[in-house]
């Protein structure tokens, strides 16, 4: 189906992004790769009266590395994310998390910005940002600012980003003992639960896709975990978790998988 | 309200207006008539709708055609030269890597920057490099064996 009709914009610079996103007081919406906007809209789940297109803005595009962390340009796609040596070597949970969401050409277009900011409940990259106690830096009509990640993701779909504010770019501390693990059906589909595990000796930072509105920490398990008590740790992983039923699995089989998953990816971050 | 894009599609530079909202494969079928691009579903999953886009695999379905103003579009139609089928098309062709058809521009376009990336791969790298393409018709057996056979050089 098409979408329906929009206005264009196409700014050339954060500035003028923002000067145009005022403009249309809160009924236009960002696209950057396109790739769950425009679904939504070819489906007219969604029908923003405008499109501020920030493809063209050369800043939001890049990777930085420094001593202990990587700060990533917004624009920048799943597939970039997925190939570049810095983040294999300093960070392999986000390099790994990349090359796993959906298909090749998703993953040239999708951009880690609009995975983040679009925080779907089932996506991949908000629970790993959270697990690596990563921050997003948004820009609007205030200034800058940055978000913890922990502060980042509100609910089903929504952030604390304002609708006038963009999101610029993510950055990451280093984590080399840090693995994430999923669990789909069928091909390209997304996934049903996701497991993060961010280790540093004898603590770990734990957190969960498809279990909820939005990414949560296994608190239980952190607390539990020892350094090397990674199944019985494990085993806290649905404590306090109200998992949802649906179509794709009942809330008793998410909370089965966070478990398992929670132990795999424990034991693929210990063994990098 | 129509926009000016300048779009290169398999190497013809076309300067026109177009909608906002049309979808490049929208562009390329109707404004074209380049019709060896498909549209196989509504939600982005099935890849029928494979072109390159400055050399990249992406599902034109899911771009619009304001978005691609400036780049180089290659589709199915622009893989082969001088009349020759490129030699992915000739391996589909040899395997029966296709049955009804509708899948296999996408496949093509997918399977060739697949072998660029990667030029021997595993039938599990094969399988996984198109999870972006659905085929309703050929449980993939023959279609992995394309790819295989186009990796090897064994058509003729
Ligand atoms: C077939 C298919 C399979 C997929 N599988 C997976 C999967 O397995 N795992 C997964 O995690 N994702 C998956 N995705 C989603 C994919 O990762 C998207 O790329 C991503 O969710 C959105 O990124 P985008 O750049 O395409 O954003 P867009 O679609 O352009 O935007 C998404 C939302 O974020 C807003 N936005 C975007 N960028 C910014 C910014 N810089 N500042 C402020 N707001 C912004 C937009 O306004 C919009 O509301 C899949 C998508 C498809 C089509
Ligand atoms: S038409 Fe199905 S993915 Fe594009
Ligand atoms: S050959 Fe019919 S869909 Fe693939």
């Amino acid at each position: 189906m098409i979408p329906q009709a929009f206005e264009y914009e196409q700014p050339s610079s954060v500035a003028d992004a923002i000067a145009m996103l005022g403009k249309h007081g809160g009924e236009a919406r960002v696209l950057a790769g396109g790739h769950s906007l425009l679904p939504m809209m070819k489906l007219r789940l969604a029908a923003p009266d405008a499109l501020i297109d920030i493809g063209r803005i050369a800043s939001l595009r890049g990777i930085t590395d420094t001593p202990d962390a990587i700060t990533i340009g917004a624009l920048t796609t799943h597939a970039e994310v997925a190939g570049a040596e810095v983040i294999a070597s300093g960070c392999p949970i986000l390099a790994e998390t990349a090359a796993g969401i959906g298909d090749l050409q998703v993953r040239n277009r999708g951009t880690i910005g609009g995975s983040i900011a679009n925080a779907d409940p089932h996506g991949d990259l908000p629970a790993v940002l959270l697990a690596l106690d990563g921050e997003a830096t948004a820009e609007g009509p205030n200034g800058r600012r940055t978000i913890a990640a922990a502060d980042l993701f509100v609910d089903y779909l929504q952030t604390s980003l304002s609708p006038d504010e963009i999101l610029t770019e993510v950055r990451v501390p280093k984590a080399s003992n840090s693995a994430y693990v999923k669990f789909n059906r069928r091909a390209q589909d997304w996934a049903i639960v996701g497991a993060a595990a961010v280790v540093h000796g004898s603590s770990a930072r734990i957190a969960l896709t498809g279990v909820g509105s939005k990414p949560v920490r296994a608190a239980a398990v952190e607390a539990a975990f020892d350094g090397s008590n990674t199944a019985e740790a494990a085993g806290h992983a649905a404590d306090g978790l109200d998992a949802p039923s649906d179509t794709a699995a009942s809330g008793e089989y998410r909370a089965h998988l966070a478990r398992v998953l929670v132990r795999r990816a424990l034991e693929a971050a210990m063994a990098r | 309200m129509k926009r000016a894009v300048t779009i290169s599609v398999n190497g013809v530079s076309h300067a026109t207006g177009v909608e906002p909202r049309t979808l490049l494969v929208h562009f390329l079928r109707e404004h074209l008539n380049l019709t060896g691009t498909h549209v196989g579903c509504d939600t982005s999953n099935c890849g029928a709708c494979t072109v390159w886009l400055d050399g990249m695999a992406v599902k034109s379905c899911t771009v619009l055609a304001v978005q691609a103003d400036g780049s180089e579009v290659t589709t199915i139609e622009g893989v082969s030269a001088n009349g020759e089928l490129h030699p992915m098309q000739r391996a589909f062709h040899e395997t029966h890597g296709l049955q009804c058809g509708y899948c296999t521009p996408g496949m093509v376009m997918a399977a060739i920057k697949l072998l660029e990336a990667n030029p021997d791969p595993s039938d599990a790298e094969i399988r996984r490099g198109l999870e972006g393409n659905l085929c309703r018709c050929t449980g993939y057996e023959n279609i992995v064996a394309a790819v295989r056979a186009a990796a090897s050089g064994v058509t003729v």
